[in-house]
């Protein structure tokens, strides 16, 4: 009884952050129009022809895709952890909620977080933790309104780091969530 | 206390092919059995095999580190046969045992091995055999002669002519990697490969049987469990649920398979009937369960929890039941898996900053580290439970080094080049 009560407090937690993002959620889609009104040449699940329309060049000067706008936090694409832990630090919150609140509007528009870890544990053991980086990822998407349908996680453990080598650097460049859309 | 450490790197004869094997000794050699094995004749017609058995007859006895073995340059007479030899030569150079031997040809391209091992005190042979083989399992025969001393001398089966499966990853052209599962003889020689994938592939475990090998392969972007046959190559997709599907385990019967699940939201341990394909979870815990293994009388499975904030050692009734954790000293100890007797673990002990290769007795809760390095790694115990193999980092690089369940003797592995990781030493051939 006690476990199962311990298994929702993650749920809990998720929901209670999910509270507490709807107000930002929805002051988002009042303000001006979002950045995925420009035009939009590569993602054809989208808008489709409606986004050809004239003028949006001027505005943003930007014509790639909107999740690559430099001035987005989505064009972000990895978040770093510490050592054996899963939280989201304080500096990356950011950019996930940006990249939920991108999924939440756009909900054809899917994403697969890949989790990875430095080479210092086991192996198997760091699958297990990639995995947990991917799903604290998933989770915050999903409290900004992403469902989970869009999301598919994968956790490599400490198969494929960036960097071979082995100190501090690199391992806390290994240790990452990568979003790949 | 910690005794002093005298480290006595001796480079063994050179080898037919491959580069040469380092041997370090670590601590002292008392109690190692002082033993000569005398560099073989050779009987023609036709040239001598480029194999040299005494020498890998000499560098397998030496690193189960259970013999001080002489080396040939100090030796003052080199018989072949036992009529040739005598005994106070090697008395007077305090050694033991002896071996002596010889290769000849069969007259059709292969070769007849002949050694004989002597009690050097008594001046009695102690066993000696003729064996026949092809220039193709010359090495084989060298370590099936050095399990054969190994026995006489010590009481114990060797596992000198046993065979390790292993992981590397070699960079190819543009910066990609190939990751390959690899067989090889336990010594590291005679290298073949059994699977290749530009993705991860990781966590061989070998079938009781030595026939069938486990392990993960993430081809098409997610983990998946196969079985294959390592003789035909032929495999089957055990396990691609949704999420992790990592560490399988053999039961000691072959029959089923322990590993890791998240499918239901999170690592737990499940075990597979590979007959009936039925899947019946073991541990149910919001926290991180993995890296099962099983106990030798399949009673009891030993795997990594966090549920106590940090990786332990827990154990749990194969059946089911209540979990309990058995490691207690040092903030992460994990992959876990037990030595042929069911008295010792060997797993992965985080000591300050460093992950090293340890040796937990369950019935006293000694703990014992086996290994020196700072990313030790995939501890796997040799089936007579002598030595344990594992995976560490030299100047950045994984190779595969063993050591034996005393601690006393270390070798690295020589492999080609490459990054080499996740050894699993081969039950004895059935």
């Amino acid at each position: 009884m006690k476990l199962k009560m311990i298994k929702f407090i993650p749920l809990l937690l998720a929901a209670l952050m999910f509270v507490g993002c709807s107000t930002t959620e929805k002051k988002a889609e009042e303000g001006p129009a979002p950045v995925s009104e420009t035009p939009d040449k590569m993602d054809h699940s989208m808008h489709g022809e409606d986004a050809a329309t004239s003028g949006a060049d001027e505005a943003a000067g930007w014509t790639g895709h909107p999740l690559d706008d430099p001035a987005s936090l989505t064009s972000t694409r990895m978040i770093h952890f510490d050592f054996d832990r899963s939280e989201i630090k304080p500096e990356y919150q950011a950019v996930v909620v940006a990249h939920g609140e991108y999924l939440a509007r756009h909900s054809s528009q899917t994403v697969t977080i890949e989790g990875h870890c430095d080479e210092r544990g086991t192996r198997e053991y760091n699958i297990a933790l990639g995995e947990r980086r991917a799903n604290a990822v998933k989770r915050l998407l999903m409290a900004q309104g992403a469902t989970s349908g869009q999301i598919t996680t994968v956790s490599y453990g400490e198969e494929q780091p960036l960097e071979r080598a082995s100190n501090e650097t690199a391992w806390a460049k290994n240790r990452r969530a990568f979003f790949a859309y | 206390m910690k005794k002093l450490l005298i480290f006595i790197v001796l480079l063994v004869c050179q080898m037919a092919h491959g580069s040469p094997l380092t041997i370090e000794i670590t601590e002292s050699e008392m109690g190692a059995l002082p033993i000569a094995v005398v560099p073989f004749g050779w009987q023609g017609p036709g040239q001598a095999p480029s194999e040299d058995i005494a020498a890998i007859i000499d560098a397998d006895l030496k690193r189960s580190g259970r013999f001080k073995t002489m080396p040939s340059k100090d030796m003052i007479a080199f018989p072949h046969t036992g009529t040739n030899v005598d005994f106070r030569d090697w008395r007077v150079l305090g050694m033991e045992s002896l071996v002596v031997g010889q290769v000849k040809s069969n007259g059709v391209g292969g070769y007849i091995v002949r050694f004989q091992l002597f009690d050097v005190f008594k001046g009695e042979q102690l066993t000696g055999y003729s064996i026949p083989t092809t220039a193709r399992d010359l090495r084989a025969t060298a370590h099936h002669i050095s399990d054969l001393i190994y026995e006489k001398l010590t009481g114990q089966r060797g596992a000198f002519a046993t065979r390790v499966a292993y992981i590397t990853s070699i960079v190819q052209t543009e910066g990609k990697r190939k990751i390959a599962l690899q067989v090889a003889d336990a010594d590291g020689y005679h290298p073949q490969t059994l699977v290749t994938s530009t993705e991860p592939l990781m966590s061989p475990a070998w079938s009781p049987d030595g026939l069938k090998l486990a392990y993960v392969s993430f081809e098409k972007g997610r983990p998946s469990i196969f079985v294959q046959e390592v003789y035909t190559g032929k495999r089957q997709r055990v396990a691609s649920f949704k999420g992790i599907n990592g560490a399988p385990a053999w039961s000691p019967d072959g029959r089923k398979l322990a590993l890791t699940l998240s499918k239901d939201g999170n690592p737990d341990i499940f075990i597979l009937d590979l007959a009936k394909r039925t899947l019946l979870p073991l541990s149910r815990h919001y926290a991180i369960d993995t890296e099962p293994a099983w106990s030798p009388d399949g009673k009891y499975i030993i795997w990594t929890s966090d549920r106590g904030g940090r990786p332990q050692i827990y154990r749990i009734p194969s059946g089911g039941g209540k979990a309990e954790r058995i490691t207690f000293e040092g903030k992460y100890n994990a992959r876990a898996s037990y030595s042929p007797d069911g008295k010792l673990i060997t797993m992965v002990t985080q000591i300050g900053q460093e992950f090293r290769i340890s040796v937990l007795d369950l019935a006293s809760s000694q703990l014992q580290v086996l290994s020196d390095g700072s990313l030790d790694e995939s501890p796997s115990f040799a089936p007579n439970g002598s030595m344990v193999i594992y995976a560490t980092k030299i100047k950045g690089q994984g190779e595969l080094a063993a050591v034996s369940v005393d601690g006393r003797v270390k070798q690295r592995l020589a492999l080609q080049a490459g990054d080499v990781r996740e050894p699993a030493w081969a039950p004895y051939s059935q």
